[in-house]
């Protein structure tokens, strides 16, 4: 696109204003109306979305590849048997099936002295933020727990989960603490977004007063090293006082790099 | 009391109104959620020819949440006026459908019935009329609402320009004000959702828009999107602030969900009024609400979603609102699953708002995990261009950086006022004019040719 008179669209002449934002300004405008290329990037980012949603959770690679390092998974499913039951039924994506709860009372059953954490990994709305950046994450939780001596069940991995689900999954297992990482809705710039979910003493009927929650991991985002910095802070801290949820206020210090936040030029339409 | 209906050798009973409304309500994800719906076509089809023959009168005897226990039941009990009530008040439901598609039912006629009118007869009408009932009868009606300019009246749709940023950054808001304002949006507010929710934060947010709309004379007014009770704070402070938002839902158990009663939006009014912002009149306050909002909030009583929204319009027009917004596709598919149950709902939603007095525009959107995209925005729009809504959104390609979310465009509002000959408020088109942004007349929508002068000075800065 261009301003050359053979285009029919027109270009706008605000173009350095896009470096002020991520929002989609400065188009320009065929007629009154968005210009092709932009209405195609727009269509290809609602793609993108719209397959991080559907994308089957390849729960078989991710529970090889966590076996090359010896850690052993457990894989389950929710009462939500497919995807559109999933995304109209919210309740049943929160319980497990039958099937899978009875599978799981088998293991905690066998393991009864129970954990002091466990993990789950859940497709959530977006089994592309799971793939992607779950087997990064799980490595440094493993890590800060081997640190802190804390003993890990093994990895849980649901298909059709939402967030609830660990506390029952957590309940089953008698493990004091449990983190669900979870695809998380995707935007329509970032169809990988994982989330971070964390409860003390899970039981099933627990709200979201209960847990604390990291959002927004992804490479554009939240680090790994950020996420696991402020998980590591919030299980600490409750693991001390018996409690997550509201009360557990995410007070973590960390280092805060806002690249060029000296030179924003603020409200530019007011002068000076 | 019970309710019966024979057809094709059966009989289909339901037991309250609650029940028959619910399952004379057409098919949407969120009723099944509730488990209220009708289980079968069949059924749902007998309810509305059930319903259809319920007088309307029934409404004032028979409620579906108890008086005793729900506020917004005692509102709309207490304030419904049975004078304005008395040209409709020996029909039934499926006979006062056919009077709103008839002459008799003109913008005159219609306006003074809305006070006659109570939600659940609004939402018991839209059961049983299809998407151009919908339209036709909305068309018939204006509601007009003013305060720095004038939104609602005929042949006119305004804009809410939304420009958030994730971090309410002021140089990234202050671009998609710019962007915004040079594709001729954001006459029904520049109303910013954001990022932190402090009261120092959203002050600075206020004061900047403040001092925009002031330094460049624009006729429009401003909004964050805070608490109600964050708002109050912010005028005890001195902050310049113009509109009150607030979301609110149609039951008293939703309400206090959202942190709100009543008489919270009482105070949070008569802060607003204390300010005397308005040169053109006192509608200032800004609600938005949206189906299955009491559903989520476990807050329904066993109504179903459509009629606990339409509720939530009884909450509104109490406190004489400048717009209020139905936020159609926000929820998700749990609630509304796809495309052809969020335009329904955005329809229903613009019908029942306007007959029942209220300022309606609607945030034409979806998320990226219910069944719709842009096709099936187009339609809503489209059909709500015609049916006369006061305002939908305006955001920089349709993308909201912040909400994650999909709603209007500023170029969708120009196709709109293209295609259907729709101009802005009149004090905003005249300054569009002046500043030779855009110029609409006769079947045409041009944009002025480069930057304003006034704006090109706030891009010098950047150099």
């Amino acid at each position: 696109m261009s301003d050359d008179k053979k285009s029919p669209a027109h270009a706008d002449a605000w173009q350095q204003l896009r470096s002020l934002t991520s929002a989609r300004i400065a188009l320009g405008h065929a007629g009154t109306s968005l210009p092709t290329a932009a209405q195609l990037d727009f269509q290809f980012a609602h793609a993108q979305a719209r397959d991080a949603v559907h994308l089957a959770f390849d729960h078989g690679a991710l529970a090889e590849q966590l076996a090359g390092r010896s850690r052993e998974t457990l894989t389950l499913q929710s009462s939500a048997t497919d995807r559109h039951m999933y995304l109209q039924r919210p309740d049943l994506g929160r319980r497990l099936s039958e099937a899978s709860a009875a599978q799981l009372k088998d293991y905690a059953a066998a393991h009864a002295e129970g954990f002091d954490l466990a993990l789950v990994v859940a497709d959530g709305l977006s089994a592309l933020a799971v793939q992607r950046h779950s087997p990064a994450m799980l490595e440094r939780v493993d890590e800060m727990a081997a640190a802190e001596g804390w003993s890990l069940a093994p990895v849980v991995l649901v298909e059709q989960g939402r967030v609830a689900v660990a506390d029952e999954i957590g309940a089953l297992l008698k493990a004091r603490m449990v983190v669900i990482l979870i695809g998380e809705r995707p935007g329509l710039s970032s169809p990988d977004s994982l989330g971070l979910y964390f409860t003390y003493a899970p039981r099933v009927g627990l709200n979201d007063a209960a847990r604390n929650c990291i959002s927004n991991v992804r490479l554009e985002g939240m680090s790994y090293a950020m996420a696991a910095h402020k998980l590591l802070y919030l299980m600490r801290e409750a693991w001390r006082r018996q409690l997550s949820g509201v009360s557990l206020k995410d007070d973590a210090q960390v280092p805060v790099l806002e690249a060029g936040e000296g030179s924003r030029p603020g409200n530019f339409l007011l002068g000076g | 009391m019970s309710f019966s209906h024979s057809i094709g050798g059966m009989v289909w009973r339901f037991d309250s109104l609650r029940e028959l409304m619910a399952k004379a309500s057409p098919a949407r994800s969120g009723d099944f959620l509730a488990e209220v719906a009708a289980s079968s076509d069949a059924e749902r089809a007998a309810a509305q020819m059930a319903l259809a023959d319920v007088p309307l009168k029934q409404f004032l005897t028979e409620v579906l949440i108890p008086y005793e226990e729900d506020e917004v039941t005692r509102l709309i009990v207490d304030s419904h006026d049975r004078a304005a009530f008395a040209p409709v008040s020996h029909l039934t439901v499926g006979g006062f459908r056919d009077w709103l598609l008839g002459d008799d039912a003109t913008e005159a006629s219609l306006k003074e019935l809305a006070p006659g009118l109570t939600p659940e007869m609004a939402a018991a009408v839209s059961k049983i009329m299809r998407v151009q009932d919908l339209v036709l009868v909305s068309q018939k009606i204006r509601v007009v609402t003013r305060f720095r300019n004038t939104v609602g009246l005929r042949g006119r749709m305004s804009t809410r320009l939304q420009p958030n940023h994730p971090t309410d950054d002021p140089a990234g808001i202050a671009a998609s004000v710019l962007d915004g304002l040079l594709y001729g949006n954001g006459d029904a507010m520049i109303g910013i959702n954001p990022a932190t929710d402090s009261v120092s934060a959203i002050s600075e947010l206020l004061k900047m828009l403040d001092g925009v709309i002031r330094h460049y004379e624009i006729p429009t007014q401003s909004c964050v999107l805070t608490h109600v009770t964050s708002s109050v704070a912010a005028i005890e402070k001195g902050v310049p602030l113009d509109l009150v938002f607030q979301s609110i839902a149609g039951t008293e158990a939703a309400n206090s969900g959202f942190g709100i009663s009543l008489e919270i939006l009482r105070e949070g009014y008569e802060a607003g009024l204390s300010l005397k912002r308005g040169p053109l009149g006192d509608n200032l306050m800004y609600f938005e609400t949206g189906q299955g909002s009491a559903l989520s909030a476990n807050a329904h009583h066993g109504v179903d979603q459509q009629t606990c929204e339409a509720r939530a319009y009884a909450v509104a027009r109490h406190f004489n609102p400048f717009l209020v917004n139905t936020v159609v596709g926000f929820i998700g598919p749990e609630y509304l699953y796809n495309g052809k149950q969020i335009i329904r709902a955005g329809l229903e939603d613009h019908f029942c708002g306007k007959l029942l007095g209220v300022p309606m525009g609607c945030d034409i959107c979806y998320t990226n995990h219910a069944e719709a995209d842009q096709d099936d925005m187009d339609v809503l729009l489209t059909l709500l261009g015609v049916a006369g809504i006061n305002f939908i959104m305006g955001i920089p390609g349709s993308d909201d950086v912040m909400l994650n979310y999909q709603t209007t465009s500023f170029h969708d509002a120009l196709y709109a006022r293209k295609t259907l000959g729709l101009r802005p408020a009149p004090e905003f088109e005249e300054w569009l004019t002046r500043m030779d942004i855009l110029r609409q007349d006769d079947g045409g929508v041009r944009l002025g040719q480069g930057v304003p002068p006034l704006f090109r000075k706030a891009l010098a800065q950047l150099n």
